[in-house]
This record gives C-alpha cells, structure tokens and sequence, in this order.
C-alpha cells in the first residue's frame, strides 16, 4: 500500500489555481522531493496535505484513509507533521520545552491532573522529558537543551524544529526548505541528518531550492511548475529531463 | 524542587505576618484585598501571560460568582456551599459555551469581544434589579461555613483568602510546568506549528478559558461572603483593566510576576493616601516609568536580573580556580 496518494489535487485563490490536476503517490521509507521554480506550488501543496488550506477539489489518503477534511491537529495524530519555510519555533520555550510539545501526542495528561500534580503527571513528565532529550541527541542538540529558543541562531532553531517534529514520532515528515539560509557546513550536516531520519523509519517529503542537496539525497523527485507537475522520477531521469531545463533555464 | 523552595517562602510570607499581627488593618484589610487580587491576576495569567489570549473582561466572572452567591442565598435562602459551586458551575457552562466562539478571534477583535462580554454582564448587575438590587446592590449574605468553622471575623475570612490564593497559585505553577502548560504556550508561540504537533488549539484554549473563569468565579463568591455587599461598581470594565495592569506590570506570563502586579496594584494606593490629591497622579507616573523602564514586567525583570548575577558569579568563580 502507498503511504500517500493524492489524487487530482486542486487549489483556486480566487481566479489562480496555484495547484491543479495533481496526482501523485508516496512510497514508504524514501525520500521524496518536490522543486519547482519559485511560485510553483509547493508550499501550497504542504499547506494542502496538511489542511492548512482547504482543496478545492480531489483527494488525498493517508495509510489508505482519506485525510482531505481531517483538521491539522488530527492529521498530525494520523502521523503527519512538518516543518516550515519561515521558521515556527516556540520562542517562548526552552530548546527541551519546544522539543516536549513534540511529545503531545504521546503524553495525555489533562488540564486538572496537572493542576492537581498527581503522580501520574510526574511519571508522565519523566517519561517526556526522556523522549524529548532523545530527539534532541540524534539532532545533536543535546547542548543547548536548556537555552531559551529565542537565544539560538538561525541554523540551531532549524535544527530544533526537525528535533521537535521528530519528538511526534512521525511516520511521515514534511520539511519546507529546510536547507535555506544555511551555509555550507550547516547543509552538509542536514543533508546527514535528513539520510539519517529517513534510515529511521520516516518517510520524508522535502521542498528544496539546493539542488545538489536534493539529487543527492532523494529517492524520487516530483517537478512542479505553475501548479502542474511537470515530471517525476528518479534524480537521473529529472537532471536529464529536456521539459525540466527548460522551466529551469527558460528555452532557446 | 527549587519551584518548591520559592512556593514555601511565599507561602510563609502570608503565614507568619497573620500569626504575629491578627489585627493589624494591613492584615485583615489589605490582606483581604491583595488575596483577592492575586487569584483574580493568577487566573487571568492562565489566559493572558500563558495561552497569550487577552481578556478585557475578566472582571464579569468575578462578578457573576459575587452575584450568584448573593442572589442565591438571600433572595433563595440557599446554603452558601451550594450556591457557590451552583455559581461556579454556571460560569463553567456559560464559559465553556462562549469560549469556542470568542477564542477564535485574535489580537484586537478577541479584545473587543472580551470587553463586550464584561460590559453587557456589567450592565445585567445593574439593570436586571428584580433579581441583583441594581445599582444599590444586595447586602445581608448568611455567613459562610467551611468545615463547621463559621467565617465571621476579619482573621478567619484572611486565612480563607489566603489559604484559596495559595491552592489557585500552586495549580498555576504546576499547570506551567505540564503538558497543558506546554500546548498553551505553544498556542502563544505559534498556533500552526502546535496544531502540526497534534495540539487541539481550539480544546487547549477553551479548557484554560473555563478553568480561569471558574476561578475568579469562587474569588467572587468568598468575595461576596466576606464584604457581606455587592454592586455592580466593584466588577466593571475598570477592574477588568486593573486586572490586566496587574499582569502585565509584573510580567506577562509568570505566575509570581502576576502575584507581584497584584500586590503592588493593591498596596499602591494605600500607601500613596499620604499625598491626597497627587495619590492618583503619583500612582500613574509609578506604572508609567515601571513600564517604560522594564517592559517584560517588574518581576521577570528582577528574576532576569538575579540569574544574570548568579551566572556572572559562578563564571567568576570557574575563573578564579582554573
């Protein structure tokens, strides 16, 4: 069974449709990548698989159960969550505070339990603490686990929110340029740690401008263009695909 | 354990002055007061400081609680007891009902919502004067009983405050260091980013709407007790705003910063009697420079302060043996 599949995908912002006509399917365990020139769509279709706006139009199933009405909290408990373009950390928090709101999902202690502090609330917050620490060592954050967020550079927090998304134990990632505004060794490290999720267990969708980063690390890359896909296949087949240069380098 | 070590002393700080003066006005009066004024404050940082939704009408579930009790035990002969918790869970249902509408909105339209809420609640007291006395209020409330003690003088009706303001301080500091702490500032960082982690925001902020309002309710029940008097003047849209002074002067978003706005906003103008007619314009200039001067609030700033300190200290310390 596919993890994902979207099925004549359809987005109009009034007269613009942003995203049209798209079909397209997720195996699990890969890396699976979506470019596109700037404006083509892509982070509409994030913000689509995650209803963050709703379709206009088509479908798109999850584990083989349809998600496209579901809200955004219930389809991150179905085991999808993301990260974003502009970056979304809690600056309000600690690095380990933003990280255990990843944990939500795996913690259910409510509002007078926790008022109350009964036991069961301080084993839970053992318990999370310990998840929390975990997400932040494999993001090799460990060392800044109790700065406040709003203290941490640019290339730390984008680390934070990968650690934070991985802390809901997803089965599915998205991450929305995660390489942009890093420099080279930065890259080189997420490029790493990308390889490393996706060898856990979670399958990944990325939207990316570092092309050398995305043919290097994706098992499959979609092409989107004026919300259409252009073409899809292996890294080889998009680098050598004639109607790919050309939206990328315009035609002659 | 160091939350603990604080709580302890803050809680002695309420104990030991009640034991060595039981009658002094600064006790039995504005003790009173400044209990009052810390749950309300505590409460409303629930809301404001850690779900970062403001209320401008926080006042009007303080008021329905006073009222409730009031109405139900003189004109009804109600025990106490029940009319309280029949206040408080009125408030919840009436809480609950209006939380998901008003907490959709955000930023100014949540402001003026609230503010409406308080007001048409406001003009309810002073119009509804069949059933709440009007603008005259009620007064001959039967005294209140807490485990067969009768609370009828000044002392005892301070250990009550007290020991209410305690539990609502203690819930807040235990709520902040929770996983519902959590998804409420994650609500305040960025509600999108809390959803894609599975947050219920809509549930997250309802829940902590109810349970604020429910907690000014019971203040306003043991407040409507103890004066044995309510009009609609003391639950206004004037206090509404005195209550988010408090919490914003002594930090948006820590429970002790509201604890420090409360006391401060309380004993202010008894101690600024002295300069008679300057009392309010003195007043203002104090909020005015505190703010000006330390925006993130009086008490996160102190704190910021302190640990500033503490970590030039000990890097002094690391210095001077390496």
């Amino acid at each position: 069974m596919q993890l994902l599949e979207v099925r004549d995908l359809e987005k109009k912002f009034g007269g613009l449709k942003a995203i049209s006509d798209l079909n397209f399917s997720v195996t699990e365990r890969i890396i699976f990548s979506v470019i596109g020139p700037n404006g083509a769509g892509k982070t509409t279709l994030f913000n689509l698989l995650t209803n963050i706006y709703k379709p206009s139009g088509g479908s798109i199933r999850f584990l083989g159960r349809e998600i496209t009405s579901l809200p955004p909290y219930k389809i991150a408990k179905m085991g999808i969550t993301r990260t974003f373009q502009n970056l979304q950390v809690f600056l309000n928090m600690t690095a380990l505070e933003n990280v255990m709101v990843g944990c939500h999902l795996h913690s259910s202690s409510g509002l007078i339990a926790a008022a109350l502090r009964l036991p069961s609330v301080t084993r839970e917050e053992k318990k999370v603490r310990e998840m929390a620490r975990q997400a932040l060592e494999f993001c090799n954050l460990q060392d800044i686990a109790h700065m406040p967020a709003s203290a941490l550079p640019y290339g730390t927090l984008k680390r934070l929110e990968i650690a934070r998304a991985l802390a809901a134990k997803p089965r599915l990632l998205l991450m929305d340029e995660p390489a942009a505004g890093l420099n080279d060794t930065e890259t080189m490290e997420l490029c790493n740690l990308i390889s490393r999720i996706c060898e856990s267990g979670i399958t990944i969708i990325l939207v990316e401008h570092n092309m050398s980063l995305v043919m290097e690390i994706s098992h499959h890359v979609l092409v989107l263009n004026y919300g259409e896909l252009l073409a899809q296949g292996s890294p080889y087949e998009i680098q050598h695909n004639s109607e790919v240069i050309a939206a990328y380098l315009g035609e002659d | 354990m160091k939350a603990m070590v604080g709580y302890c002393l803050f809680a002695l700080s309420t104990i030991v002055p009640a034991i060595l003066f039981p009658d002094n006005y600064y006790v039995t009066v504005v003790g009173v007061t400044i209990c009052t004024n810390i749950v309300l404050a505590v409460s409303l940082n629930l809301l404001m400081g850690y779900a970062g939704q403001i209320s401008l009408g926080h006042a009007a579930f303080f008021g329905l609680g006073a009222y409730s009790s009031a109405v139900l035990t003189v004109k009804y002969g109600i025990e106490p007891w029940i009319a309280m918790i029949a206040g408080a869970f009125m408030v919840a249902v009436i809480s609950y009902i209006l939380s998901r509408p008003i907490l959709k909105l955000k930023g100014h339209y949540l402001a003026m919502a609230t503010l409406g809420l308080g007001i048409i609640v406001h003009i309810f007291f002073v119009q509804a004067d069949q059933l709440t006395g009007g603008p005259d209020g009620m007064s001959g409330l039967p005294v209140l009983t807490i485990f067969g003690i009768p609370i009828d003088n000044d002392i005892k009706w301070y250990w009550t405050f007290a020991i209410f303001m305690l539990l609502s301080v203690l819930f807040s500091l235990n709520i902040a260091r929770s996983r519902s702490g959590r998804a409420l500032a994650a609500v305040h960082g960025s509600e999108i980013a809390a959803q894609m982690l599975g947050v219920d925001t809509a549930k997250v902020k309802s829940h902590i709407f109810v349970f604020s309002a429910v907690l000014a309710c019971i203040t306003g029940s043991l407040f409507a007790h103890q004066q044995d008097f309510v009009s609609p003047e003391s639950f206004g849209f004037f206090f509404s705003i005195e209550l988010v002074t408090m919490v914003v002067l002594g930090g948006l978003g820590s429970t002790y910063g509201a604890v420090v706005g409360a006391i401060i906003l309380s004993l202010l103008p008894e101690l600024l009697i002295v300069f008679e007619d300057f009392e309010v314009l003195i007043f203002g200039a104090i909020l005015m420079t505190i703010m000006i001067f330390l925006p993130q609030g009086l008490f996160v700033a102190m704190e910021q302060a302190f640990h500033n300190f503490m970590n030039r200290r000990e890097q002094g310390a690391a210095n001077a043996t390496s």
